[in-house]
């Protein structure tokens, strides 16, 4: 593997610039001529918008325009779109309200822009923007969904009517019934996913350049896929052909899947920017991403299981809405449906199952992909089923779960995944070991003389990463490709740079992606840099989420490093008189094997471009592309336990010890997977413990700052004791699975378990903050 | 932020003939309130006129039973100070409970008093401890000072210039942190004066900032001791509610903190 191959343990190339604070960010950008634009944004949930007075505010110094969702009307601009079709069960299509940019008649979230001002300066559009009077009529709004999906309640888009998006369903019904009559025992629970506030450290920005010249724009943008962004903005917003728009994502400040959507902001600035004749400038303030950025989870669930007399399990029944907020966001249809339902059967065989989930409305920020997307609700509701049956059939959690893991595969679950490879045992083994299972009722009691609750919690998740195979997925209603593409250009001296498609936001690409360039060619990571986040300069390129860069991205870059290597292994060939056959690559030379003939790569890459003296009829030059589609989603899993105490006075929660038994298949460079996996328990521990994008009854946002929102903090979580047990994924010659979101997945459920064990009550909603969690231990 | 005009006052007088001269001043401590109210263009002040390096509004004094503390005194250098560790360590304790190292490093023992957030710790230290807050016009007595939320005794202009303490026989504060702001989700100050005297307030609890806790007091005044308040219930009667606790909850929290911190106290 060599000191920086795959493997290794290397520092990360990237924070030289990142903890110096050299980042280069979209706020970082400064154009000459540049704008500042400032959005008025609506204060209610639910309005007509009669009519809008810009005058006094285009009189304010500084202003340069104040444009207008009806602007965009007549100028023709498409509204948002949904990349992903769902069916409902009835065989109808979803139904979708429009989603403008800026709201011509109608507003349906705090927050939602009706109107923007472009000014000289951050400020004066600012304070322009206090001087647009709108006039609303307000409507009744409504916020859960529950209510949403009552008769009488207020109606958010005459195209969905009871504000009902979709009724779908996968599985088989009957055979599920079927199981369900014959049970000896049925587990019921209802679990709420609650609704969560993604908080990227940088907030949202763009800055749109029109040359008027050139008819061409480009857009600096805090995106995780610039090349999406292009192709959904030009092929359906009618704002410029592709050729003549370029997508720029420099360094980005986090997304956790909140930057994959499109949102109206980076559209108004490129209209605008073309309307003003300037470049137009907007950066996000925390309150606005709060209110604009696509929130995650916030799902109710009713779900059963079915036991026969060995506890196996013989089927599951789940019902799900989902809540998508005001409107339909970009990836926002697939995420209770194909991203979560598909996942249901967890690490266990389950011969039957169905679920149903409804889709609705309500008047709140819209809803999509947030790190885990959809199986973070799959893997919490299953393993709280899981724990809750343990404690039913009164049999040991960790046993029940070993009674019904899947053992042999390839597994078809019921639900169209096909798990292709993983060891549920030995990540459970693992785990148990690492926190002395054995062990626990004796620190339990000791704990109780103590005057503390202790509990422990198991967790054992199941995810689909890499996504994903483009012909699976657009049967299933995507309207892209998933798969990745990448260039490796070897310069005439010999350094090399790789061009991918996938993003970096804090994955730390620039390092893990050099480690298999070094690992295939023996040279240091510091010849090779990676280019990404321009669509001037990268081919085309699908983006980064789904923990997909290691699996798709990375394989696409080998299958580029192969070609490339092949002709290379030619010119040395014909420089050192030798078959191609016995070229191998080593330190960075290529070998004649069995002798000491060798040619230095920079001779190689100097003979490919002076091409004095190349094989018969080759082209010169030494760089090749490739685009890599996925046979397979992959399967990381694991077994996460949590152990903690909870204080009865207080009901708050400390840890006591939490350890993550992963099967990531190959890891790169352990180092980062353990950043991605603190990272991703960090917030799954978030979910369970503080966060919760809280409405009141008329769509008012009542955590809408930190000093309401409880992100956690670095005291908030314990040290996390990580461990591996690697099985290879057969789907991609890395035999890569994908880390990215495994923590945030599978951490949840570790830690309301335990809480619940801890107070001998099994429901218990997230956050378990101490008010909840105190009223629960005192509940009669 | 709205425009403004900062003004860096060098002492207590300049400051306030600089208030006269302005529309609408405000005095800037520590800013870790006035200055997030102001980008968030809640406030506009005219003028703002900054206390925080004023020589005869910073440092601690101890003289004979009293500790003082001048108003621009940091958090930190209170929870830091060698004084305040030795005679009330209760209050050193309190600082560093206090917010996150940024507020600590920046917020003052007056910009909390004189904004008086009904979640603040320093309001339970003052009412429990029977301090006198010393203006550039008068003392007044910590129980007249408070006057409900984010309200005080104050006149227009008036500068709080030091907090004197009596130093007490016993003192604790133990406060469950409001887990997004770090502010006190209910905090209870204990104190026993040399008198004999005990107090007790709470703070972060009621629907009208800082109160004393009558119920505790007579407990506490019966028998010092964490099991004296077993007995005790508080009503849930107007105190706050809200997404992070309910009254119950609080009510609840007013017991156990008081009970821990006459544990601390010792
Ligand atoms: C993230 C965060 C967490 C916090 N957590 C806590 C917490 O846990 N507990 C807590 O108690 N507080 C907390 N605070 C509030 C903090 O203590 C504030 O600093 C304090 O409320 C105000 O003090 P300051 O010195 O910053 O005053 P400033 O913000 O400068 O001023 C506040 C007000 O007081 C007035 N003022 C200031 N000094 C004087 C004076 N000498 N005389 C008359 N008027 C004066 C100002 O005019 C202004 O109206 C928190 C604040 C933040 C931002």
């Amino acid at each position: 593997m060599g000191v920086e191959g795959i493997g290794a343990r290397v520092v990360r190339k990237e924070d030289k610039r990142f903890i110096t604070g050299k980042g280069r960010y979209v706020d970082d950008i400064k154009l000459v001529g540049m704008t500042h634009a400032h959005f008025v944004r609506s204060p209610h949930a639910h309005a007509k918008v009669k009519k809008i007075d810009s005058s006094a505010a285009l009189d304010m110094p500084g202003v340069v325009a104040v444009l207008t969702g009806q602007q965009l009307v007549d100028d023709k601009v498409g509204n948002l779109i949904c990349g992903w079709a769902i069916t409902s069960k009835d065989g109808s299509p979803m139904k979708m309200g429009a989603w403008p940019a800026m709201a011509p008649e109608t507003v349906r979230f705090v927050g939602q822009a009706v109107a923007v001002v472009i000014a000289d300066s951050k400020n004066l559009a600012r304070d322009a923007a206090e001087a647009v009077v709108v006039d609303y009529e307000e409507l009744p709004a409504v916020a859960d969904v529950h209510a949403a999906i009552k008769s009488g309640a207020p109606q958010l888009h005459p195209e969905a009517p009871g504000n009902q998006v979709y009724d779908w369903v996968i599985g088989d019904e009957g055979a599920t019934d079927a199981a369900f009559a014959k049970a000896a025992n049925v587990v019921k629970l209802d679990v709420t996913n609650n609704r969560l506030a993604p908080n990227a450290m940088e907030p949202r920005a763009a800055i749109a350049d029109y040359d008027a010249a050139e008819e061409h724009f480009t857009l600096y943008t805090t995106s995780q896929n610039p090349h999406v962004a292009r192709l959904v903005l030009s092929a359906f917003y009618n704002i410029a052909p592709e050729h003549k728009l370029r997508v720029i994502a420099p360094d980005v400040g986090g997304g956790f899947g909140s930057k994959i959507f499109i949102y109206p902001e980076e559209m108004v600035a490129l209209w605008a920017s073309k309307k003003v004749g300037r470049p137009v400038k907007w950066t996000g303030d925390r309150t606005e991403a709060f209110l604009t950025d696509a929130h995650g989870r916030d799902h109710v669930t009713h779900a059963e299981m079915a036991f026969d007399a060995n506890n196996k399990i013989t089927g599951l029944k789940v019902k799900t809405y989902a809540n998508f907020g005001a409107y339909m966001s970009l990836f926002s249809s697939s995420v209770p449906t194909y991203l979560y339902a598909t996942l249901l059967s967890g690490q266990y065989n389950i011969p039957a199952i169905h679920a149903e989930v409804v889709g609705v409305y309500t008047n709140t920020t819209p809803v999509d992909a947030y790190r885990g997307a959809g199986r973070p609700e799959a893997s919490y509701l299953i393993e709280r089923l899981m724990e809750t049956a343990a404690r039913q059939l009164k049999v040991d959690p960790a046993q029940l779960r070993r009674t019904n893991f899947i053992t042999q595969f390839p597994h078809q679950t019921p639900v169209i995944m096909a798990y292709d490879t993983g060891d549920f045992n030995a990540s459970l083994d693992a785990a148990m070991k690492a926190i002395d299972y054995a062990g626990f009722p004796a620190r339990k009691a000791q704990a109780k003389a103590q005057g503390k609750l202790r509990g422990l919690g198991v967790s054992c998740y199941i995810e689909a990463c890499g996504i994903a195979p483009s012909k699976a997925v657009g049967s299933l209603g995507a309207g892209v490709g998933l798969w990745e593409s990448a260039e490796v250009r070897v310069n005439p001296v010999g350094t090399i740079e790789i061009l991918t498609g996938s993003h970096s936001h804090g994955q730390g690409h620039e390092t893990t992606f050099c480690q298999l360039v070094a690992d295939r060619l023996g040279i240091p990571i510091s010849q090779v840099s990676i280019v990404h986040g321009d669509t001037d300069k990268v081919q085309f390129g699908m983006g980064t989420y789904g923990s997909r860069s290691a699996a798709v991205g990375l394989t696409a870059i080998l299958k580029a490093m192969e070609k490339m290597e092949a002709k290379a292994k030619k010119i040395a060939a014909h420089a050192l008189e030798a078959s191609e056959a016995d070229i191998v690559i080593e330190n960075g030379e290529f070998k004649v094997t069995g002798t000491d003939k060798a040619i230095a790569l920079p001779m190689v890459a100097l003979a490919a471009y002076t091409a004095h003296n190349l094989p018969e009829g080759m082209e010169p030059g030494l760089k090749e592309s490739a685009f890599y589609d996925p046979t397979n989603f992959t399967f990381p899993a694991g077994a996460y336990i949590c152990e903690l105490e909870v204080d009865p006075g207080t009901g708050k929660t400390s840890f006591v010890n939490f350890v993550a038994a992963d099967d990531f298949g190959r890891l790169i460079n352990p180092m980062i997977v353990e950043g991605q996996v603190h990272g991703g328990l960090v917030q799954g521990i978030g979910q369970a413990l503080l966060e919760h994008a809280i409405y009141d009854a008329n769509g008012q946002p009542v955590t809408a700052s930190f000093m309401d929102y409880a992100m956690p903090r670095a005291e908030d979580v314990p040290s996390f004791n990580l461990s591996h047990t690697t099985t290879l994924c057969p789907g991609n010659p890395l035999g890569i699975k994908g880390c990215g979101e495994a923590g945030a997945i599978g951490a949840s459920a570790a830690v309301i378990n335990a809480i619940t064990d801890a107070i001998g009550k099994n429901n218990l909603e997230m956050p378990a903050t101490p008010d909840r969690v105190w009223r629960t231990i005192h509940a009669a | 932020m709205y425009k403004t005009t900062y003004h860096r006052a060098s002492s207590v007088d300049e400051a306030i003939s600089l208030f006269g001269k302005s529309s609408e001043a405000k005095f800037l401590a520590g800013g870790q309130t006035l200055l997030p109210v102001m980008k968030q263009r809640l406030a506009s002040p005219s003028d703002v006129i900054d206390l925080g390096k004023i020589k005869e509004l910073q440092g601690v004094e101890l003289s004979g039973d009293v500790l003082t503390i001048k108003a621009a005194t940091t958090y930190y250098d209170i929870m830091t100070n060698a004084d305040v560790k030795k005679v009330i360590p209760a209050i050193a304790h309190l600082t560093s409970v206090l917010g996150d190292p940024a507020v600590r490093y920046r917020g003052t023992i007056g910009g909390s008093i004189a904004n008086n957030d009904p979640a603040a710790d320093f309001p339970a230290a003052l009412v429990a401890l029977a301090a006198t807050v010393k203006t550039n016009k008068r003392s007044i007595s910590a129980d007249d000072f408070f006057k409900g939320l984010f309200t005080t005794a104050l006149e227009d202009g008036e500068i709080i210039t030091a907090v004197s303490f009596p130093i007490p026989a016993k003192a604790g504060y133990e406060k469950m942190r409001h887990p997004a702001s770090r502010f006190a989700l209910t905090g209870v100050f204990v104190a026993q004066a040399k008198s004999g005297e005990v107090r007790v307030a709470a703070t972060g609890a009621s629907q009208s900032g800082v109160m004393r806790v009558g119920a505790i007091e007579a407990a506490l005044k019966a028998n010092w001791s964490p099991s004296a308040i077993d007995g005790v219930s508080i009503s849930a009667n107007g105190l706050l509610a809200d997404i992070h606790g309910t009254a119950e909850y609080r009510a609840n929290l007013v017991k156990v903190m008081a009970q821990r911190a006459v544990a601390a106290a010792g």
